[in-house]
């Protein structure tokens, strides 16, 4: 979940302390953990996160060492959090994202897991969700997460189609998805199914075939992503030499037309524009926490925190990161503290996604303004805005990007 | 070899040699001029830089000399002290004019052509006005020394041109310095001597006019008859405006003062004026005191013949553009402009230019003296509109275009020449022929190489003709034009319509058969520009109320980003931010936006504007 290119921002200090607007108002922000591991069995074609295959790396960045390496930045947070001024909070949502934290054994997860209970305690109730790979884990594993305090995990199933899989370079088997899904609901882990449109050479009916079966599985939660070709990538190398088609933007359109009309047809209702939960609850919490700008401390290399508009992420290199901690350094390579101007930017940027829209009432004139032109060009619901939220119609969540554009002049 | 020279203002008639050169950009006509300063010794090894006379940057670049220059060199001959004037004409077709004055300063003329390529179609051109003015033509082949040169095949093909023997036609390499003593020799003993009256009232013709910060207009004369001195009250003969004459002398070449100019000399003034329009080429200056009754003639105003307009890029820049041009206008008596607004670009400044050239320098000289981003829009010749109520209309610019109730459009005409080896003259008829030119006539230079001749409309050449012909010629062939009267036509004008909207940086003024094939091109064109917006973009040419080319712009159905992670949330909002500043870069057309780019590069026509004016 780290993006490969990080931010250019200011420097951030060796201790670790925030500025003073961090802690303002911080007792009114939930507050959550992620949780970075940076492994993957193999690199997909299309990836451009932060990850690396285990033998690339040895030391304290070492597939070994890591959790080790990651509780200890469990420790400099808590450390930091509390000689910033922050007040004492328990974890609201935590949520291992990679890489592939499952090529982890489940005892490293449950140790990071239990070093920052340890330190913060959980709320009652507390979201606590890995990503998986359909391939990365067993019954008994799976067993061994949810004993160890996780809740829900979310699969990489992409597709369910051999040949797309092919090109995304996924070495999971279809058949592989109902096995792990049936484990996690044995287990008692609420499940969701990632799923991946507009690879290159997939038919509409390819995507349907995905969309159906994932549905079948009957996930409480299910993300779907256009394929986004990132520069650098694999995936972007073989477009450029015409060895596979170009993603097309239309293509993605129609796609995620069908996927919303088939998620609805089967009782999933959209929350955010990538995101479709059986019932309110089984929205993710965690991602909540992103839209809504709460705080969150981002452990592992690459990894991004925000705590009260400031924001900051690590250096990408795990070995840099591991070598930091070691040295009782901050890991973070640079930091923004965002001003008002640019946090209400955001919050308009972020909340547009949700279904639970953006309150009118927080915008400017001109935003409000700009408001009737997206009614008129049915981008947003006129019936929400006449009570006082901007929600996004299908169409607008579309084009969600030119909402905000619309909403930021 | 003279090493001691006359002194100006005392110096007999008899011993002086104006001249010039004729020739064709890249023939080494600056070339050969830096070799001459150097063996006559005017310029020593250590100042010499290349191209000496090429006194602009953009001049230097170009290979071409946009403004002429004179220089006094002494040379000796079998004992006698001679005085040589050199004067520099303009090498480009937008620029006729001056350089058929610089031609009426001198008695002779150099026609100089590069051994490997022989004779182009402008300096034919020029070679014909010298004849036309009696001046003696010394042919020269030049860059003997390359590989390619072929001097049999071109002297015969000069001595054919000129009435003259192949043997006669002198072989030099301005690269080398070969043959250059020789050839100043044969100046000094083939070039007749000035002839005027040296008691008469002075007259002398002005060949340029250059504005210099520093010391205001320098204007260069030649003196016909009597004599100028400092400190005298002259008079230009066409406007009977008087200036002191704060300074005269010669440049050999860095300017010299001197005690005056006498008959047949050639030399700078400096009055103090500021603007080059008090001092213009083809005037006549006489003295206030003692003044001639009778000008020398030919003097002629500087007639636009393209019309662009020009408009910066950020309208915030439009006073910077308006001073620029304001500076560049001292220095450029062609230049003319008048202030216009464009619905589509904002304030700016439809301007008034010789040719494509001078357009071309003129935009270039603004964007890089003054730090301008320029949008010129597709350029326009000058049409006489009369209406039916005998009203006659001047149109420069498509929006001016009446609407109805025409009853007569005349559109300006050239006569052109082209010049290109005989294989290629299908190919050139064809394209003369699909621009309605109307063939005049065709002779062959030598055994393989053609004349053909053409009156056009200029419209027509205006915009791509010369690229085309480049292409069409592999490269060979060589263009020259002069106006010609003009012509009834049937033109029309199309709009461009985005959504609806005119939009008038767009329009054109196209003859009836070519409006289908204009609303084509660039309807598909502002297809491939414009992005695609939240709608359907329907795109328009028209002519009048009648549609009669369609595009369209499919709306954009996604634009947003599928993940925004914590991870993503820095990134993309910078990303939002930059989209944000890039859309304050955009025009409205109603409710289309429309990038900067995409206005520029439907103005283009391609690549090639640097070629063009190189050859």
């Amino acid at each position: 979940m780290t993006p490969s290119a990080l931010p250019l921002g200011d420097p951030a200090p060796a201790d670790g302390i925030l500025p003073a607007q961090a802690a303002v108002g911080a007792a009114g922000r939930k507050f959550s953990l992620y949780a970075h591991i940076p492994f993957c069995a193999v690199r997909c074609g299309y990836c451009d996160f932060n990850t690396y295959t285990a033998t690339e790396l040895g030391g304290g960045a070492s597939q070994d060492a890591y959790a080790q390496t990651a509780v200890r930045e469990v420790e400099f947070a808590a450390r930091a959090l509390a000689a910033s001024g922050l007040p004492e909070r328990k974890l609201s949502t935590v949520f291992f994202g990679g890489g592939t934290p499952t090529l982890l054994a489940p005892g490293d997860l449950t140790a990071i897991l239990g070093a920052a209970v340890e330190h913060w305690g959980l709320e009652e109730g507390a979201e606590v969700t890995t990503e998986a790979n359909p391939d990365s884990v067993t019954r008994e594993s799976l067993q061994e997460l949810a004993r160890g305090g996780f809740t829900r995990v979310s699969f990489g199933m992409q597709s369910a189609v051999p040949h797309v899989l092919k090109v995304l370079d996924r070495t999971h088997s279809p058949e592989r998805v109902p096995q792990a899904v049936e484990w996690a609901r044995e287990a008692g882990l609420q499940v969701s199914l990632d799923l991946i449109y507009g690879t290159p050479g997939e038919s509409m009916a390819d995507w349907e075939t995905s969309v159906r079966t994932a549905l079948s599985y009957g996930p409480d939660h299910v993300s779907a992503y256009s394929l986004i070709v990132e520069e650098g990538t694999k995936l972007a190398a073989q477009i450029r030499r015409g060895q596979v088609p170009n993603i097309d933007d239309d293509d993605h359109a129609a796609k995620y037309e069908l996927a919303d009309a088939l998620f609805q047809e089967a009782g999933l209702s959209w929350y955010e524009v990538s995101n479709w939960a059986r019932t309110p609850d089984d929205a993710c919490r965690h991602n909540l926490a992103y839209w809504r700008g709460d705080d969150w401390w981002g452990i592992g290399p690459g990894a991004h925190s925000h705590v009260g508009g400031v924001r900051w992420w690590n250096v990408k290199h795990p070995t840099a990161y591991a070598n930091r901690l070691e040295n009782g350094e901050s890991p973070a390579a640079g930091r923004e503290t965002l001003d008002g101007a640019t946090r209400a930017m955001e919050r308009i940027m972020l909340t547009s996604r949700l279904s639970e829209g953006l309150p009118l009432d927080t915008l400017g004139p001109a935003a409000r303004k700009a408001v009737a032109g997206l009614i008129a060009g049915e981008l947003v619901d006129p019936a929400k805005a006449f009570h006082g939220t901007l929600v996004l119609t299908l169409k607008g969540r579309l084009l969600g990007d030119a909402v905000t554009r619309a909403l930021l002049d | 070899m003279a090493r001691t020279a006359p002194v100006p203002a005392a110096t007999d008639p008899a011993i002086i040699r104006n001249f010039c050169i004729i020739a064709h950009i890249d023939h080494g006509k600056s070339t050969l001029a830096d070799r001459m300063l150097q063996l006559t010794g005017v310029v020593q090894q250590r100042d010499m830089k290349a191209q000496y006379l090429d006194r602009m940057d953009i001049e230097r670049e170009r290979g071409i000399t946009i403004k002429s220059q004179a220089v006094r060199i002494p040379w000796e001959v079998d004992g006698t002290a001679y005085c040589l004037n050199m004067i520099d004409t303009p090498g480009h077709v937008d620029f006729t004019y001056e350089v058929s004055r610089s031609l009426a300063a001198c008695e002779g003329a150099i026609l100089l052509v590069d051994a490997a390529q022989g004779i182009e179609a402008q300096t034919l051109a020029n070679l014909y006005l010298a004849m036309e003015n009696n001046l003696t033509i010394i042919p020269v082949l030049n860059k003997i020394d390359l590989p390619a040169a072929q001097p049999e095949k071109y002297a015969l093909e000069l001595a054919n041109l000129i009435g003259g023997k192949p043997e006669d036609v002198l072989q030099v390499s301005g690269k080398t310095g070969m043959g250059v003593e020789a050839l100043l020799d044969q100046i000094v003993r083939e070039l007749p001597p000035p002839v005027g009256d040296a008691n008469g009232p002075a007259r002398a013709m002005i060949f340029d006019s250059v504005y210099d910060t520093y010391r205001g207009v320098v204007t260069y004369v030649r003196v016909i008859d009597g004599s100028l001195s400092p400190r005298e009250k002259i008079q230009m003969m066409s406007t009977r405006a008087t200036h002191e004459l704060l300074e005269i002398g010669v440049s050999s070449p860095e300017p010299t003062p001197s005690k005056g100019l006498g008959v047949g000399e050639v030399g700078y003034l400096i009055t103090g004026v500021k603007d080059v329009r008090q001092s213009k080429v083809g005037d006549t200056v006489t003295t206030f005191n003692k003044p001639a009754t009778e000008s020398l003639g030919g003097y002629q105003d500087a007639k636009p013949m393209v019309f662009s307009g020009l408009y910066p890029m950020d309208g915030t820049d439009y006073p910077v553009l308006r001073d620029a041009l304001e500076k560049l206008m001292l220095n450029d008596a062609a230049l003319i402009y008048e202030p216009e607004t464009s619905a589509a670009l904002g304030f700016g400044f439809r301007v008034g230019f010789l040719g494509l050239l001078h357009l071309e320098i003129t935009r270039e000289r603004l964007e890089r003296e003054h730090n301008l981003d320029l949008i010129s829009t597709a350029p326009n010749v000058e049409y006489q509109v009369t209406l039916e109520d005998k009203k006659v209309i001047h149109v420069t610019n498509p929006s001016e275009y009446p609407s109805g109730k025409i009853a007569e459009v005349r559109e300006p005409m050239v006569a052109a020449t082209i010049l290109a080896p005989n294989e290629f003259v299908g190919a050139i008829m064809e394209l003369c022929q699909s621009r309605r030119g109307i063939l005049g006539g065709m002779d062959y230079l030598s055994e393989d190489r053609v004349e053909i001749r053409y009156r056009l409309p200029l419209a027509e050449i205006v915009f791509d003709f010369f690229d085309i012909l480049k292409s069409k010629t592999r490269g060979y062939g060589s263009l020259d034009w002069k106006a010609d009267g003009d012509q009834v036509a049937d033109l029309v004008k199309v709009d461009i319509l985005l959504q609806g909207e005119q939009v008038d940086a767009f329009s054109a003024i196209t003859h009836r058969d070519k409006a289908y094939a204009y609303g084509v091109m660039m309807t598909g064109k502002l297809r491939e520009l414009i992005p695609r917006q939240q709608f359907e973009v329907p795109i328009q040419a028209a002519i009048g109320a009648r549609i009669i080319a369609r595009e369209s712009i499919r709306a954009i159905r996604k634009d947003v980003l599928a993940k925004c992670y914590g991870g993503d949330i820095s990134r993309k909002r910078k990303l939002l931010e930059k989209q944000k500043e890039g859309k304050k870069r955009m025009k409205m057309v109603g409710r289309v936006e429309v990038p900067q780019e995409a206005f520029i590069a439907a103005l283009t026509t391609g690549e090639s504007s640097k070629d063009k004016s190189k050859k």
